[in-house]
This record gives structure tokens, C-alpha cells and sequence, in this order.
């Protein structure tokens, strides 16, 4: 039959779609970037060259050389192996937070997107009040408040903070959604909400949450970074790029700008690969 | 060459190509025809064989990744496919206009009519003062009752039919000397379809434009063109001269299409409808030898590896076949269920009373006014029979299935019962076997089928929760109706998005016959399809009735579809029933005022013309209907029927005229006999 024609030409769509994801530019540089980091956070002790720990009391706040690429701080710490072994906390922080915000937000944007009526409206106005509180001042309340930053709080509150975003993206999208007659056939087997929202709905929502994702991820790195700049998002002492900038910024002043400067590009290169792959993404599946 | 034999448009072998995520794939192969100065040319063919990208590469106006891989166009002898964008800008402008599908999209929602229509004036140089003048001649034109007050209106406050004359005044002012019309009329209901085709009719006769029109509807190609192109797969496979076309198809093609529209007087108790077996092929793919190659019957190796020319048939009637003689006899192509019964322990005799719907009213509330869009329906249907809705957009159609179906919940009073139990007014109120006994198929598959789960799962799931069946039995089960309805066992596995339009819909319609229903209702199921495709799903239907005793509720705007399928009718205008009895008697007259007007504005395929009936203005809106009857401001008949005060007083009853045939009017049956003949 012909149909097998049709069926192979609609099987080859994913394939063709990936082979220019493959040549995108911003996809490549992206995640290329992405992977490297992503790499050092997972085997940090690899590419690095010394420990985060190693002081050189004989070269203390020395320029970029062959034997210290990206220079020594004033303790005579390798900057170079610091910010490759900070790679991870901020990732890795930054990555569940995110996963956090997504999850609480999708599922509240599912209910609210499909329930409609009160529930949404009331739902919806909360999440207005939360999206108005600024981070950095909850950050700082929480610090105040318990005595100490923790890495814990910071994740709660970033992901805290980044619900009503995600809610608002997968409402809309549900919106759309359950005017579909798929929904109503479903209403007409018999179906659960939870199972219409959940297996009915949430797999066609799917695309327009993963580039939410990756779009709050470029986010949380800042903020994660900000926090710990501010001494609120991590444990102190942590060997982090934010904890780095906020330990050695006032040095520029001395014309010593390379503890500072290398971890401020490590943060900007991890934003900029996030978002050069989201756009790829949108671009590509024409999302 | 004296100028007079100089066409409008011509197009010499044109080559187009669409860059689909990065390959270019052609989509027009050799295209050529010419349009003389004054002469309606139609393109036919099913969606997907490059109608629209004929009528783009011809106003130069091709999306961003089609371009002209080869060929000429000439526009009045001058080639255009290689002048620049200021010049293709001012031919535009001033030579060549357009008309769209859909005019609601194609009006700017945030501008008044009037200053749109203007800017047309504007654009060619007169003064902005005369420009609202012009706009408003323009507007009488195209016949728009008070086109002083339509001028101040913003686009969603027209009709569709409204806001297509809007379009085509625009289209129209800049006199063009090429107007090219794709679809205009395919969204709009029958009987403005007939409005705006009598006024494209009488604007060609005044103005001599020559027009291009394109459509998938044959009848309304056969009442508007002079000659005709018939594409397919991006080739033009057979053209000639209207009539002659379409008296002697000579493609396999253009035979097969013909044959597989339910015209005047089929019904299924008698004729089976033929298919176009297999789908068209995919965009883009490279052939030897002829492109309809795959589904001929006709077909053999010459026709698979060398390319057939045009054949001279008779005078300007030509056809791209080797076999052009023996299209005429191209066999029958026929396609049976194989498909196991359903057990039912219900109530089985053909006729025997199955749904009754008594008092069905419903009552929406918009901007804190009440609506009443249903209003007091009640109708019968028996066993593994088939009753047609009909009724122009907004008559309720789609309301009373949701009703039924308990996904709305109807107003107090109105009772629904199936095999004499009643069912409760809404789905999650209803038991289980309630729900599988009433189904559905809507319209557009792509909607109703979830993307993201495999057809076996979409079929499996139903099975599961409305037969109790185990997770094996149902997945089973599914299989088994899925290969009966002839979803091939390879694609079970597969997700809607890789099945074409026709094998979705027979994924739709295994998915409510997987409860074993005892009705199903149907909502335009066919609507979203190709004709040669609608004639496999109306077979399989009937099948499937026939075998399962399945009684269906039939909603459709195209007639010819209903009457081939029904066995009853009920007419809707503005949520009442205003004509209701066997199918016979529906089409076979004497007619309600209504169902008069309805039946005369379909275009004709046979060529046949008849009188059309008109209904004046547009249906009014359910939130203040007229008083008396409500059909009496459009009535074909209420005038010098005698009965004109009464008609708008009071609100006449469904009375039943002769024995099984109902109708709501005033003017008694023998009146309306003596005034129909």
C-alpha cells in the first residue's frame, strides 16, 4: 500500500530534524560550552591541575602564566582549577532548583489550565503575590533567620520563585490543550482528571516545558551565582564562581583583575551555552 | 500576434520547490497553462497537489522556502519570474489581486473596513477624501446592504459571507486584470457559498477580469470556470474545457475523482461509492515515469518508467495518460471490511426504536445574556439506522451531539433514552455501559487523537475502560477492529502524526466502535478529508452499520453526503427543528421553505442548472430571534404566501404534514406544493 510511503516519510522527520540541530551553529557552540562544563563538574579532578585547596605561598595574586593559567588569587590558589572544581556546586544547585520550580509549576499550570473557574482564578493571583517578591531579599531573610546560608534554602528558594513563571507557560499551553477533542474522548472512556491531565494532556504540553526549562536554567545560574556573591546562596568557604567574585573583586582595584574576571566569564559562558541550546531548540522544532 | 492573443497568465513549465528542514522537495512539476484575457480557468484537486502554490508562484508571492526551480510565468507577455520586488510590488498593485480562503484572517481585526478598503485607493494614488467615497462604492459593488455602516465596522463584527465580499471589493479596486480566488468559499456554509459565487459570477461579467480559481469542490469548478486544470502531485495530469472535462474525463485521475462523490440520488442502500485506492505521494518525491503511477488501475511499465506527454483528446481537451481511451472504463476499485462482529445482547431488529430525544432544550450564558441555542428538539431514530443533521453553521448541530453525549449538560426537561432506559444528563453521572453504548467521531482527527500515545493505545485504552476488558484481551481486541477498519497491522505501533488524514479518521472511528456502541454520532466526519478519501470512510461506515446494526447520528454541511448515508433528516435552523422525516421524503419535496433554499444552493456537479432559491440576509443571532417564525425575515416563501401575518406573529409548531414527515411552518403542504413546482 501507499500508506507505507507516508509512514516512512513521517519516520524520517525526527532524523532530518536532528540532522539540523547537528549543523545549527548556536547548537553546536552551545553545547559544546554545556558539555564541557558539565564534564568538569562531574570529573572536576581531571581537568584540573592542582586542588581547590593548593596555596603557593611563593606566588601570591600572580598574573596569568604557563604554570598558572588563569593566575593565583591572594592566597596563591590556583584560579584556574577553582573555577573549573566550582563548576559543579553552581550546576548542580542551579539544576535542581530548576527541576523544583518546573515541577511544582507544571503541575499547579496543569490544574489551573484544565480545572478553570475559581480555582484557577484564586490559584493564579497567588502566584502573581509570589512572583512580585524579589529573590535576593527572601535570600537574605532566610539567611538572617536561620544564621547561616545553605545551599538547601537556596534551591527551595529559587525554586520557589521560578513557579509562577513555569505555571504561567504550562497553563497557557493547557489552555489550548483541553479545547481538544482528545480530552473529550477521553471524558468519554471514562477517564480520571488526574489521568487526562497527566497522561492525556502533560505528554502534549511536554515540548513547551523543556524550553521553559532551559529558559529558567539560564536564570538560575545567575541567581545562584548573585546569591552566593551576596554570601546568602551557599556555605561559606564553598569554592563556588559567585563565593570567588565576591572574594576577590575588590583586588581590581589593585590592577588584579584575573580572580575576579575568570569566574565571571565561567558563569556567563554556562547563560549564554544554555540559552544559544534553547534557541535551537525553538528554532529547530519550530516550537 | 495581435494583442488580443496575448493570455493574461501563462505558465511554461513551471518548476516550483518548497526547502522543508533543509532539502528542497518540488512541488510543482511542469506546470503550464494560460488564462485569455476575460476567461475563468479552475484548478482541481485534492490538498497536497499544489492548487495554492500554482496560484502563489503566479502572484510571485511564494512562501520563504519555495522558490521557482525552472519554467516562465508571463503576465500579459511579460516574464515575471525574474523582475525585481518593486516591480512584482506594482503588478500587485495595480494588475493582480487575490482572494483567500479565509477571510476572517485576511481582514486586519484592529482597522475599520472602510479605512481598509481605502488604503486600496490610496495605494494607487488617489486622495484620501475620495478614497472613503470609493471604498463605499466598492462596498455596493459586492452588494452589502447599508455599506455606509459596514465601512465603520471592524472585521469580527462581519459574517463570514460579509467579511468575503469585503474581501472581494478590495481585491476588486484596484480593477485588476487578474483576480486569483483560492477556495473562496470553502469555509462558508451552502448558502452563502451560492451568494458569494452568483456576485464573483455577475462582477466577471461586468468587469471582463480573468480569473484563476482554485478548488478541492468540483461542483463549484463545473458552475464557475470556462476550462479547467485537474493537478495532482504537482503535475497537471488533464485540462480542457469545462463541460467536455467533465462529461469525458479522460485521466484516471480526473475519473477516479468524479466517481467518488455522492451525487444526486445516491443512497447507500443501493450504490457503494468508489475510492481512489491508496494516498497521494509525499511532497517532494522523484518519479519516472507518470505521477498517479501508484494508485492507477490502469497502470503498467510503460507507465512507471516513461513519463507520459499530453495527449490532444479533442480541441483544447488534453490528457497526461498512455491510456487515455480506456480511462472511461478505468474498474471499479472496491474495498471491503474484514472486521468481527460485535456481541451485543441489546435489541436487534433493523427499524425497532432505539434513541428517543423528547423536549432537548439548552441555554448558554453569554455577557450575562441568556442564549437559547437549543430550543425544544425532539426526534426518534431506530435501530441500525442513520438520521442526518443538517443546518447552516451556528443551527445548533454540534450542541445537540455534546447534549446527547452528556458532555453538556441539557436543560431541565429534556430527556434522553437509549434502548428504552433513560441516561443521565451528564457523562460522569452515566455508568459505564451508558458511555460505551454512545460514541463519537469528530471532525478533525488531528484534534480528536492524542499525538502523543500509538494508535494501539488510543483504540486499546477504550476497550479497556469501556468493556472491562484486561490490558492482552484489549490491546487484542483493538487490533482486531484496527485491521478490520483497515489500519494495517504495521502501523499499530505508530502515532497519529504518521498516519495520513483517512487512516486517522478510521483510527477515530475504531476508537468509538471499541465499547460496541449502539449509536454513534458522527460530527462532520468527513469534512476535514478528500473526496476519494470521504468515499472510504462513508463505505466503511456503512459497513460497519450494516454489520453491527449500529444506528448513527450524521452531521454534515455537505448534502450529497447526508442524503447518501441517511435514512432520516432533521433540518436545524436556529436550534429547532424545522423539517424532520425519512430522507425520502426530506429530498424528495414538497420542502420546507428552508430545506428549499439549503438544497438549491448546492452547486451542481452534473452541470444541471436549476433555480437557486435564495434566503435573504444573514442567520440571526439565537440571542434575539425574530418573533413568529423564526426562518420568516429570510423566508423564500413567505411572500404572497397568504399567510404572511400569521408567519410573523406566531411561532408555528412541528406539525406532521403526512405520515413520518414533520414540518414547522405556517403555509399549509398543498400551498407549498403548488408554490415549489
Amino acid at each position: 500500500m501507499t500508506d507505507e510511503t507516508s509512514k516512512q516519510t513521517k519516520q524520517t522527520e525526527l532524523s532530518e530534524r536532528l540532522a539540523l540541530l547537528k549543523k545549527n551553529k548556536a547548537f553546536i557552540i552551545g553545547a559544546s560550552i554545556l558539555a564541557f562544563w558539565v564534564f568538569s563538574a562531574i570529573f572536576g579532578k581531571l581537568v584540573a591541575r592542582y586542588d581547590q585547596d593548593f596555596a603557593d605561598y611563593e606566588s601570591i595574586s600572580s598574573s596569568p602564566s604557563l604554570k598558572y593559567w588563569f593566575g593565583t588569587d591572594s592566597s596563591g590558589r590556583d584560579v584556574y582549577s577553582r573555577v573549573i572544581i566550582g563548576s559543579r556546586i553552581i550546576i548542580v544547585i542551579s539544576f535542581l532548583a530548576t527541576l523544583l520550580g518546573a515541577f511544582i509549576g507544571a503541575s499547579l499550570g496543569l490544574a489551573a489550565g484544565y480545572l478553570k473557574g475559581r480555582f484557577d482564578m484564586v490559584l493564579m493571583r497567588i502566584l502573581e503575590a509570589i512572583s512580585a517578591i524579589p529573590v535576593i531579599i527572601i535570600a537574605l531573610l532566610a539567611v538572617a533567620a536561620i544564621g547561616r546560608a545553605s545551599s538547601i534554602i537556596t534551591i527551595l528558594i529559587i525554586g520557589l520563585i521560578f513557579t509562577p513563571n513555569v505555571a504561567r507557560t504550562v497553563r497557557a499551553a493547557v489552555l489550548g490543550e483541553s479545547e481538544l477533542e482528545y480530552v473529550a474522548a477521553a471524558k468519554l472512556r471514562t477517564e480520571k482528571t488526574a489521568h487526562i491531565l497527566f497522561r492525556e494532556v502533560l505528554p502534549n504540553v511536554l515540548p513547551t516545558l523543556i524550553v521553559e526549562f532551559t529558559v529558567r536554567l539560564g536564570y538560575a545560574i545567575f541567581a545562584v551565582a548573585t546569591l552566593s556573591f551576596l554570601g546568602a546562596g551557599l556555605e561559606a568557604g564553598s569554592p563556588d564562581w559567585g563565593t570567588q567574585v565576591a572574594d576577590t573583586w575588590s583586588l581590581i582595584f589593585s590592577k588584579i583583575w584575573w580572580p575576579t574576571l575568570f569566574p565571571s566569564l565561567a558563569i556567563a559562558s554556562v547563560a549564554v551555552s544554555i540559552n544559544l541550546i534553547s534557541d535551537a531548540l525553538l528554532e529547530v522544532f519550530e516550537l | 500576434m495581435s494583442t488580443n492573443n496575448i493570455p493574461t497568465l501563462e505558465l511554461r513549465s513551471l518548476e516550483v520547490a518548497y526547502t522543508v528542514r533543509g532539502i528542497d522537495r518540488s512541488v510543482l512539476r511542469g506546470v503550464s497553462f494560460a488564462i485569455a484575457p476575460g476567461e475563468a480557468y479552475g484548478l482541481v484537486g485534492e490538498s497536497g497537489c499544489g492548487k495554492s502554490t500554482a496560484a502563489f508562484a503566479a502572484m510571485r508571492y511564494l512562501p520563504r522556502n519555495g522558490k521557482i526551480t525552472g519554467g516562465e510565468i508571463f503576465f500579459e507577455g511579460k516574464n515575471i519570474v525574474d523582475i525585481d520586488e518593486e516591480d512584482v510590488a506594482q503588478l500587485r498593485r495595480s494588475a493582480i489581486s487575490m482572494v483567500y480562503q479565509n477571510p476572517s484572517t485576511a481582514l486586519n481585526p484592529t482597522i475599520r473596513i472602510g479605512k481598509q478598503i481605502a488604503e486600496v485607493f490610496e495605494l494607487n494614488g488617489v486622495s484620501s477624501s475620495d478614497a472613503m467615497m470609493m471604498a463605499e462604492q466598492a462596498l455596493t459593488r459586492v452588494q452589502i446592504a447599508d455599506p455606509a455602516r459596514v465601512l465603520r465596522r471592524y472585521a469580527h463584527q462581519l459574517s463570514g459571507g460579509m467579511a468575503q465580499r469585503v474581501v472581494i471589493a478590495m481585491a476588486l479596486a484596484s480593477n485588476p486584470r487578474l483576480l486569483v480566488m483560492d477556495e473562496p468559499t470553502t469555509g462558508l456554509d451552502a448558502t452563502v457559498e451560492a451568494e458569494v459565487l452568483d456576485l464573483v459570477r455577475e462582477l466577471r461579467r461586468d468587469t471582463g477580469t480573468a480569473v484563476l480559481f482554485i478548488s478541492h469542490n468540483l461542483g463549484v469548478i463545473r458552475n464557475m470556470c470556462d476550462r479547467v486544470g485537474v493537478l495532482y502531485a504537482g503535475a497537471l495530469v488533464e485540462q480542457g474545457a469545462t463541460s467536455d472535462l467533465f462529461s469525458n474525463p479522460s485521466h484516471p485521475y480526473t475519473v477516479g475523482l468524479l466517481r467518488c462523490i455522492p451525487r444526486g440520488g445516491l443512497h447507500k442502500s443501493t450504490d457503494r461509492l468508489d475510492t481512489i485506492p491508496g494516498t497521494p505521494p509525499a511532497l517532494g518525491l522523484k518519479f519516472d515515469g507518470c505521477v498517479f503511477v501508484a494508485r492507477c488501475a490502469l497502470a503498467d511499465d510503460k507507465c512507471r518508467t516513461q513519463l507520459p506527454q499530453m495527449v490532444t483528446i479533442n480541441v483544447a481537451h488534453v490528457a497526461r495518460c498512455f491510456h487515455s481511451d480506456k480511462a472511461s472504463s478505468l474498474p471499479r476499485s472496491v474495498e471491503q471490511i474484514e472486521y468481527a462482529p460485535q456481541v451485543t445482547g441489546h435489541s436487534t431488529k433493523v427499524g425497532d426504536a432505539l434513541l428517543n430525544i423528547s423536549h432537548l432544550s439548552k441555554v448558554f450564558t453569554q455577557d450575562g445574556h441568556k442564549v437559547r441555542v437549543i430550543n425544544d428538539v425532539s426526534l426518534t431514530l431506530g435501530v441500525g439506522e442513520t438520521l442526518g443533521l443538517v443546518g447552516e453553521s451556528g443551527s445548533g448541530k454540534t450542541t445537540i451531539a455534546k447534549l446527547l453525549l452528556g458532555l453538556t449538560p441539557p436543560e431541565e426537561g429534556g430527556v434522553v433514552t437509549l434502548d428504552g432506559k433513560g441516561l443521565a444528563k451528564t457523562l460522569n453521572r452515566r455508568d459505564v455501559a451508558d458511555v460505551g453504548a454512545m460514541q463519537i467521531v469528530f471532525q478533525n482527527p488531528d484534534q480528536a487523537l492524542n499525538r502523543r500515545h500509538s494508535v494501539t493505545r488510543i483504540v486499546g485504552r477504550a476497550v479497556e475502560r469501556l468493556r472491562k476488558f484486561s490490558l492482552a484481551n484489549a490491546i487484542a481486541r483493538a487490533h482486531e477492529l484496527l485491521s478490520g477498519m483497515r489500519v494495517d497491522a504495521s502501523l499499530h505501533s505508530v502515532r497519529p502524526v504518521q498516519l495520513s488524514g483517512g487512516l486517522k479518521q478510521r483510527v477515530a472511528i475504531s476508537r468509538a466502535f471499541a465499547g460496541a456502541p449502539q449509536l454513534v454520532v458522527c460530527d462532520e466526519p468527513t469534512s476535514a478529508l478528500d473526496v476519494s478519501v470521504q468515499a472510504a470512510i462513508l463505505n466503511l461506515l456503512v459497513d460497519l452499520q450494516k454489520q453491527d446494526k449500529t444506528s448513527f447520528i450524521f452531521i454534515s454541511h455537505d448534502l450529497g453526503v447526508v442524503r447518501y448515508i441517511s435514512d432520516r433528516i432533521a433540518v436545524l435552523y436556529l436550534g429547532r427543528v424545522v423539517e424532520f422525516g425519512t430522507s425520502q421524503r426530506v429530498f424528495n419535496g414538497p420542502f420546507h421553505p428552508y430545506t428549499e433554499a439549503l438544497l438549491s444552493s448546492v452547486p451542481n456537479i452534473d452541470g444541471s442548472t436549476r433555480k437557486r432559491i435564495p434566503l435573504t440576509g444573514s442567520v440571526p443571532s439565537p440571542s434575539n430571534p425574530p418573533s413568529g417564525c423564526v426562518l420568516n425575515p429570510r423566508c423564500p416563501r413567505k411572500a404572497g404566501s397568504g399567510y404572511e401575518t400569521l408567519c410573523e406573529t406566531e411561532e408555528p409548531n412541528l406539525n406532521e404534514v403526512e405520515p413520518g414527515h414533520f414540518m414547522r411552518c405556517h403555509i399549509p403542504m398543498a400551498k407549498l406544493k403548488q408554490l415549489q413546482s
